[in-house]
């Protein structure tokens, strides 16, 4: 067990605790805290797969943007409020048995597969190399993409509109 | 690199089926929300890990594009809890029957 | 040029120091600072055995108030996030000095000690993430005091902060632009020689709208006055009214460091980081034709003095804007952000794209 090692199962630990807590806390506060520590967890474990870059945009982008979720999930559960929120779980059971058997499907799956290339983990910035690719070779499902977060914030402005 | 790859992917299955039973269990939209970015990012990390496996950046130029694809979403959704929320007085997504006649 | 698990605990420690210190120092300045511009004496009455050292001892006696203080918490509070988040704040105001350069190489015997504690290749981008999270202190800290006055200044904080993050990234694009790297140390190194054959290439020289925009959005980040609506300690009151004893001090060191912090970043973007006029590695080579030749140690403590130094003028400016602006009502703040600087950050970006085009 090397340093390496360990990184990697605290990481995975805590991202996978962080997941519990997200999806079986009764309080949306304490989801979205959940969220935010899950989302860190995956960051880490990006830099241990070395893809910098990754891991450096995923703190940026999810974890600074979980923000908004938490303070929804504030909002709601502010003292004043009397409304529901539904903060329950429903139909516990029926789901446990549909993702054990999807969970299975995917070890076997994953145990079965020959995993014949292991790869020559050098470390390189891979922040130009991305660009560079984004710029070429997809550039044009960059800028699709770009078109349709431009259509989705123009969407979410009208329909979130108050008149 | 001493995890094995595969180690990777059977966290991200984890974390995937962890987001499954939040989106089928849980009954607040938002916490729905956070279930659904939980899945993403568990595709996220396969992604990468894949990326990691064949030496190849094209894996993470992908990455880019589902959080693109989860940013636009969670806008949208967002925007529309927040609609259903000012005529209905709840996030609770068994209320959410507007389209059920 | 391995570096031992030592030195790099070595750095950190001094980064560390270096930020509290200036942090815990800060509060002497402000206070001395705000005294001379109003025409008073200022704090000095904290002494040991009769000493009073024009009242430098008033940071340790704040420190030794606040830790001997009950830290309360509220009975209707969410006890576990209410401890959490004062932490959380001033962990990420600390996380983002791991970046900053504070020095070139310092060579002892064989080993290359590169003067900066975690050399990230993408250390900007880095410090945008830890910038951004800095606000979750806050509005968890507002959130779990359940208190109406907490909770309505911790929505502030939120808007003002994703308003101005939004502009933070904005306002360095055209710095990127111009040395095509996101790695600190690089762009430093970039700064490091001289237009004209005298004018040092620092980053103000190239984005002279950018620094301007950059330090605004900055203190804006730092929840000060002008823009400190979420706090407004005086009379509106902020997110940490139910905090007490060392959880109100770690929100009110966070503003400090963040402050500091600031500072760094614009010396290491704008200022040439540790970057001395003329000052090569192997010593002084002034434009008239002198030459001073220096060893390495020497040039690395001039470094490091040259980054100080820059660093501590910067608090003084932030300081002294602090004490003569009064407060911006909370629909400005927001209409700043959003109307003017974002704008004008965008064509800062155009304008130096076109600058960029026609020099090549």
């Amino acid at each position: 067990m090397n340093f390496y090692d360990i990184v990697f199962y605290l990481f995975a630990a805590l991202t996978i605790a962080s997941a519990g807590v997200l999806v079986f806390s009764r309080n949306v506060v304490y989801s979205a805290v959940g969220l935010l520590f899950a989302l860190s967890g995956v960051a880490g474990l990006y830099v241990l797969l070395a893809a910098d870059f990754v891991a450096i945009v995923q703190i940026l982008i999810y974890v600074g943007g979980i923000l908004v979720l938490l303070l929804f999930g504030v909002m709601l559960s502010q003292k004043g409020m009397r409304v529901d929120i539904g903060t329950g779980a429903k139909q516990l059971g029926p789901a446990m048995i549909v993702v054990a058997g999807v969970l299975v499907v995917l070890f076997r799956m994953i145990m079965k597969t020959p995993w014949a290339l292991q790869s020559v983990s050098e470390f390189e910035p891979t922040t130009n190399k991305i660009g560079v690719l984004m710029m070429t070779d997809y550039l044009i499902p960059f800028e699709i993409a770009s078109v349709l977060l431009l259509g989705a914030l123009v969407g979410a402005a009208f329909i979130a509109r108050k008149d | 690199m001493i995890v094995p790859t595969s180690y990777y992917l059977f966290l991200g299955g984890i974390l995937f089926t962890i987001g499954v039973v939040g989106v089928l269990t849980r009954r607040n939209a938002i916490v729905i929300f956070m279930s659904i970015e939980l899945m993403l990012n568990a595709v996220n990390l396969t992604l990468v890990s894949f990326s990691n496996h064949l030496n190849s950046l094209e894996g993470q130029v992908f990455v880019f594009f589902v959080m693109v694809v989860a940013a636009a979403e969670v806008a949208v959704g967002l925007a529309l809890v927040v609609a259903i929320f000012r005529t209905k007085n709840t996030v609770n997504v068994d209320e959410f029957n507007l389209l059920k006649w | 040029m391995a570096e031992g698990i030592g030195i790099i605990l070595l750095k950190f420690g001094f980064i560390l120091l270096f930020a509290l210190g200036l942090g815990g120092l800060l509060t002497w300045v402000e206070r001395k600072q705000s005294a001379i511009m109003q025409d008073r004496i200022g704090a000095n009455r904290a002494s040991i055995f009769g000493l009073r050292l024009i009242g430098l001892f008033h940071p340790l006696a704040d420190a030794i108030k606040m830790f001997t203080k009950e830290s309360f918490t509220p009975a209707s509070a969410e006890k576990f996030l209410f401890t959490l988040a004062p932490a959380i704040s001033v962990f990420f105001a600390l996380i983002g000095f791991a970046v900053i350069p504070f020095g070139d190489k310092l060579i002892f015997g064989d080993t290359v000690v590169n003067l900066q504690v975690a050399p990230l290749n993408v250390g900007l981008l880095y410090l945008f993430a830890v910038a951004g999270l800095a606000v979750y202190g806050v509005v968890l800290g507002a959130w779990a005091s359940r208190n109406n006055y907490a909770m309505l200044g911790g929505m502030r904080a939120a808007a003002q902060m994703i308003s101005y993050e939004v502009a933070l990234g904005v306002t360095i694009f055209g710095s990127i632009m111009i040395y095509q790297t996101v790695d600190l140390q690089q762009i430093v190194h970039l700064q490091g020689g001289t237009f004209w054959g005298w004018l040092p290439a620092w980053g103000i020289f190239m984005q002279p709208l950018g620094f301007i925009l950059f330090l605004t959005v900055g203190i804006a980040e730092t929840k000060r006055v002008p823009f400190d609506a979420p706090e407004g300690e005086s009379e509106i009151i902020g997110y940490f009214i139910e905090y007490s004893g060392m959880g109100f001090g770690m929100y009110f060191l966070t503003d400090f460091v963040e402050t500091v912090m600031i500072s760094a970043i614009t010396v290491t973007l704008f200022f040439g980081g540790w970057q001395v006029p003329y000052l090569l590695a192997d010593g002084f080579h002034f434009p008239w034709g002198e030459v001073w030749l220096l060893n390495n140690w020497t040039v690395a403590l001039f470094q490091i003095a040259s980054f100080s130094l820059k660093v501590m003028f910067f608090l003084w400016l932030q300081m002294a804007i602090r004490w003569t602006l009064p407060r911006f009502r909370y629909d400005q703040i927001l209409r700043l952000g959003w109307k003017y600087i974002l704008p004008i950050s965008l064509l800062n970006i155009v304008l130096t794209g076109i600058v960029i085009m026609v020099l090549k």
